[in-house]
């Protein structure tokens, strides 16, 4: 009997941080969830009044947002965070993996060298943006560096150059999407093939087709804005992701570093004896072991690049259109421009864009731990 | 550990007890902030008791304070009092709101009816009542020079955007940039000179009322000059704060700046030219005879802790005495009529003849023309003419937020 | 271990020090600005080392900010402190009195360390005006203390899931109680898990932002804030926002050195596995 009332205990410790943390992320979430079905802001009257009338207008916000002529920024703004992603997730993997092998050569010193890479992961992003926007002032920083050995200054603009690359029409998104499936369908059609599992083959095939067809005929049935649109990758981002690199690439490099530790010796050593140089102990051997790893920094990153907000309102102001993301035109669509349910609109759809990373990973992580 | 429980004990009791404080909020920071200092110092001396807390929020024409202050309001902790520009930044914001107490009873109390030009107080007044007293006048079409540099360049002020656009060339020529220009919102502040040049008071005015449409071929018009001019300025102007854009005037860089007057506070005060020699101005070009306004006022928001102490500021604020401590320092002329001139420097002075001999018209990007919802995406629209570069574009978006937010209405 | 042989054994010592020098160079850059005199500040001779080292820039930018370190200080002890107890409790109940559910109500509780803070920002700032706690420091406490509950839960569960859970029992059918076998047996041994969840939720609450610029007035800002303030302003004096960028990075800096261990620990934990 004793057991059952401790048991009843517990799961009272348990019930404060339960409401809180109910209260706080998912009360709150499906408040601001119906604030974006609402029209909050757009009369002036309303905006800040104490207690506001609200509207409910459906999905206005989010059509407006996506189709909407003046909202081209918000669009812009998923590009920018797409690349800002892509580029901070390839530059932390790459350099944390190159100094984890690295240190991994039995390095006299390894401790010295660890804390340097680390130190930046102990900095607030408000400290690395401002010390970064010092180190990229237009005519200063890192653009006078040459002439320290009697070269030309550089011209870059690093944090305000209006210089777009790669750039495609937003219409063409679904063409890009189709293609996207189409490259995994294939690659999921060869490895079928190879294992010689029929009935996948016949499916993947069939369903690549589908999609060929649907990509080269045009897309039928999507059409996201009635008139093209230009979006690309801004330069004006490149510095920030050099600091964001800064910051985070010693965090993947201890990821790293911590599986390399957990690789079996043995393997390692069986590998040698079989004759495999030490290059092709680590491209068959201990690179496979670390794909987990990967994946985990890659989700771990991935969801703070979305996120991203301090480091830019430091280093390039929340006003800078070129280095903008949807944290920050959140920031500014609900506290300067008093658009409340649009800005609640914008946080929605930042929560679904790391809740798409991170649902999955939580799963699986879980999952495999109730296995274990 | 004892002092943080005793701090954190000081800080709750503080916010219940607050009677000895006065909050003000501003955007005043740095270098204009000696001016609001020396208001405070002659408030202390009048209420030695009251501890006036000075919270500034830094980033020019208050980028950043009007998010932070919409922060306050919404999580229901107003400041006592806060910086507000005349115009539709305090109606069509805060009085619209229900946010703030009507200030007639202190306008009769002070007699203060005829002692502001009637222009400037319909400016802070609805139907039902007026909504905060005004500390200055600013003017937002001024044209800074070096008149050393002009000289050396031999080139002269230009008297209308396409004479200016004729002199570009031959500067650029001689290595210096034509108009500096700094960060966002200096570029709409150029914008707003550019529109009431080309297309003259009553055009500009008629915009805010949508009695000339944000499409109309004017606007076009508008806007294509705004490209060229954007042509003569330096490249790296989004990463400059308008004081660095106004170093370039003075160190040579470049020929020319438009900006606010406080740019002559910051001369004068800071980097101490004298007007005339050190600096020179003249109405931004096609604007001459034209005063565009903007007014910075402090009101007394709804349900202040503090609400006798913030009359008592709101008192000496509007004092010829208190505005005469004010606006020499910050670059400004007064709003109070009774103003002693004599205090104020030779830019100033000339500054307080326009505004009597002008005509006036208001500032878009310093909250007195039009809607806060209308200004505050007018970003979007200068985004979308530089990304874009097309003129048809920006216009197109501009008639759209203007439509959206019934800007005419 | 692979033991390198003979004559490329200085390659990697190459590679690392180019490496750690290049991470240095924004610290060296930090440094020699913030001990210049302001006036001789210019762009051209940014990389030169001060020609007379400036200390006043120093007491300036406390005398600037020692206010608001005071500020983060207060937040940053109790938030930590809170939650660090809070999630060790959580911790207990979820690694050892696992009940139905648990393994729903864990990963939704998870969730929320994960999620952007901008969705819930503005029914927060409602919340917290009708509590009456906008605005101070007091608030923000609270703030900190719900969200930092999923990672100190999380990092307390893994930890205690290593104590075996025959400890526990041989403790109950010795008639210990729930809080019985928490205060003799799992806090005892909860110290290494509270050094990494206290290093942990130091470096977050003191580094945090979002929270700190949309919730707090002049007299309770934080470091962070205010840091962003003085360097965000107009016509920046680069010597004093530089010697505040070391007085705000000081205090994570010094923990970060001297128990850079559990801190490595804490960055592993945050990735959910441990």
């Amino acid at each position: 009997m004793k057991g059952s009332r401790d048991r009843l205990t517990a799961v009272l410790m348990l019930t404060p941080s339960l409401i809180l943390v109910g209260i706080f992320v998912y009360g709150f979430i499906a408040r601001t969830f119906y604030t974006s079905l609402t029209n909050w802001g757009s009369d002036p009257a309303q905006a800040l009044a104490r207690n506001p009338v609200l509207r409910f207008v459906g999905f206005s916000n989010y059509r407006e947002l996506f189709t909407g002529f003046i909202d081209v920024r918000f669009r812009q703004d998923l590009v920018n965070t797409f690349f800002f992603t892509l580029f901070f997730l390839l530059g932390c993997l790459l350099i944390g993996l190159t100094l984890a092998i690295l240190l991994d050569q039995d390095i006299r010193g390894e401790g010295v060298f660890r804390t340097i890479f680390l130190f930046p992961m102990s900095l607030s992003f408000i400290v690395t943006g401002t010390v970064w926007r010092w180190l990229l002032q237009p005519r200063g920083g890192v653009n006078v560096l040459p002439t320290l050995v009697g070269a030309e200054p550089l011209e870059f603009r690093w944090l305000t150059s209006r210089n777009q690359v790669w750039q495609f029409n937003w219409q063409d998104l679904p063409v890009y999407t189709g293609a996207l499936v189409a490259v995994v369908l294939a690659w999921l059609l060869l490895s079928a093939w190879r294992q010689r599992r029929r009935g996948r083959v016949v499916a993947a095939l069939v369903s690549l087709l589908f999609i060929l067809g649907w990509t080269v005929g045009g897309t039928p049935g999507i059409e996201l804005l009635p008139y093209p649109e230009t979006h690309g990758f801004n330069l004006a981002f490149i510095g920030i992701i050099a600091a964001a690199v800064w910051q985070m690439s010693g965090y993947t490099m201890a990821l790293y570093l911590a599986g390399l530790r957990g690789i079996p010796v043995e393997l390692r050593e069986a590998a040698q004896v079989d004759g495999a140089s030490g290059l092709q102990v680590y491209r068959y051997v201990v690179l496979p072991l670390l794909q987990p790893i990967t994946l985990s920094a890659m989700i771990i990153l991935g969801h703070i690049s979305l996120k991203i907000f301090d480091l830019i309102f430091a280093m390039a102001g929340a006003d800078n259109a070129t280095t903008d993301v949807p944290a920050l035109l959140m920031y500014l669509t609900t506290f300067r421009g008093n658009q409340f349910a649009k800005g609640a609109a914008i946080a929605v759809v930042l929560l679904l864009m790391v809740a798409a990373v991170i649902v999955p990973y939580l799963w699986s992580s879980l999952k495999s731990e109730v296995r274990r | 550990m004892r002092k943080f429980i005793v701090l954190l004990v000081t800080l709750v009791v503080g916010l219940a007890y607050a009677d000895g404080q006065l909050e003000i909020f501003s955007w005043w920071a740095g270098d204009e902030g000696p001016a609001l200092e020396a208001l405070i110092d002659e408030y202390n001396a009048l209420y030695p008791d009251v501890e006036v807390i000075n919270a500034t929020v830094t980033g020019g024409a208050g980028v950043n304070a009007k998010a932070v202050l919409k922060t306050r309001m919404l999580g229901g902790d107003p400041p006592d009092s806060f910086q507000v520009h005349a115009g539709q930044e305090l109606i069509g914001t805060w009085v619209v709101a229900d946010r703030m107490e009507d200030l007639t009873f202190l306008y009769d109390e002070q007699g203060w009816f005829d002692k502001y030009p009637p222009g400037l107080i319909d400016l802070l007044s609805t139907e039902d009542g007026i909504w905060s007293v005004p500390v200055n006048i600013h003017r937002s079409n001024v044209l800074w020079y070096n008149p050393a540099v002009l000289e050396n360049l031999s080139v002269p002020v230009p008297e209308s955007w396409s004479e200016f656009l004729v002199f570009c060339p031959d500067i650029q020529a001689q290595g210096v940039t034509p108009l500096a220009l700094g960060e966002n919102w200096t570029q709409q502040h150029l914008w707003e000179s550019v529109a009431l040049g080309v297309l003259g008071p009553q055009d500009y005015t008629a915009l805010w009322s949508q009695q000339l449409a944000m499409n109309d071929p004017k606007m076009i018009n508008v806007w294509d000059t705004f490209g060229e001019i954007l042509a003569c300025t330096n490249e790296d102007a989004a990463g400059l704060s308008w004081q660095q854009a106004t170093d370039m005037v003075v160190s040579g860089e470049a020929a020319f700046n438009v900006m606010g007057d406080w740019a002559a506070g910051y001369m004068n005060t800071t980097l101490q030219l004298e007007p005339g020699t050190g600096f020179g101005w003249a109405p931004a070009p096609g604007t001459g005879g034209v005063f565009m306004m903007l007014s910075d006022s402090f009101g007394l928001p709804q349900d202040v802790t503090n609400r006798e102490n913030v009359l008592n500021w709101l008192r000496l604020m509007g004092s010829q005495e208190g505005q005469d401590i004010f606006n020499p320092l910050k670059g400004s002329i007064a709003a109070h009529l009774d103003s002693d001139l004599g205090l104020y420097n030779a830019y100033l002075q000339s500054a307080a003849a326009d505004w009597k001999s002008d005509a006036v018209v208001g500032s878009l990007v310093h909250g007195a023309a039009a809607k806060e919802a209308f200004m505050s995406q007018f970003a979007t629209v200068l985004e979308i003419y530089l990304s874009s570069g097309s003129a048809q574009a920006a216009a197109n978006a501009a008639e759209a937020i203007a439509n959206q937010v019934g800007l005419g209405s | 271990m692979t033991r390198r042989r003979g004559r490329l054994a200085w390659l990697p010592y190459l590679f690392l020090t180019a490496a750690a020098l290049l991470f240095l160079v924004p610290v060296y850059l930090v440094v020699i600005t913030s001990f210049k005199d302001p006036a001789t500040i210019n762009l051209a001779t940014t990389w030169q080392v001060p020609e007379r080292w400036y200390w006043q820039s120093f007491r300036e930018a406390w005398q600037l900010l020692a206010p608001k370190l005071l500020n983060s200080a207060t937040l940053t002890v109790f938030a930590t402190v809170l939650s660090a107890m809070m999630g060790s409790m959580n911790g207990y109940v979820l690694s050892k009195w696992r009940f139905r559910g648990a393994n729903i109500l864990f990963p939704l509780m998870l969730f929320g360390m994960f999620i952007p803070y901008q969705s819930i920002l503005i029914p927060l700032f409602q919340f917290l005006r009708d509590l009456n706690l906008y605005g101070g420091i007091p608030g923000l406490i609270l703030v900190h203390v719900v969200y930092g509950l999923p990672i100190t839960t999380l990092i307390f569960r893994n930890y205690y899931a290593e104590i075996p859970d025959e400890m526990v029992e041989a403790s109950k059918i010795d008639g210990a109680s729930f809080f019985g076998i928490y205060r003799h047996l799992i806090f005892p041994l909860s110290l290494p898990g509270f050094v990494v969840v206290i290093i942990w939720q130091f470096t977050q609450i003191w580094n945090e932002f979002l929270f700190a610029v949309t919730l707090t007035k002049v007299e309770s800002q934080p470091i962070t804030v205010a840091l962003a303030q003085l360097a965000g302003g107009e016509a920046v004096k680069w010597n004093l926002p530089m010697a505040g960028a070391i007085l705000a990075a000081l205090p994570t800096l010094l923990v970060y050195i001297l128990l850079g261990r559990y801190f490595i620990r804490g960055l592993l934990a945050g990735s959910v596995k441990g």
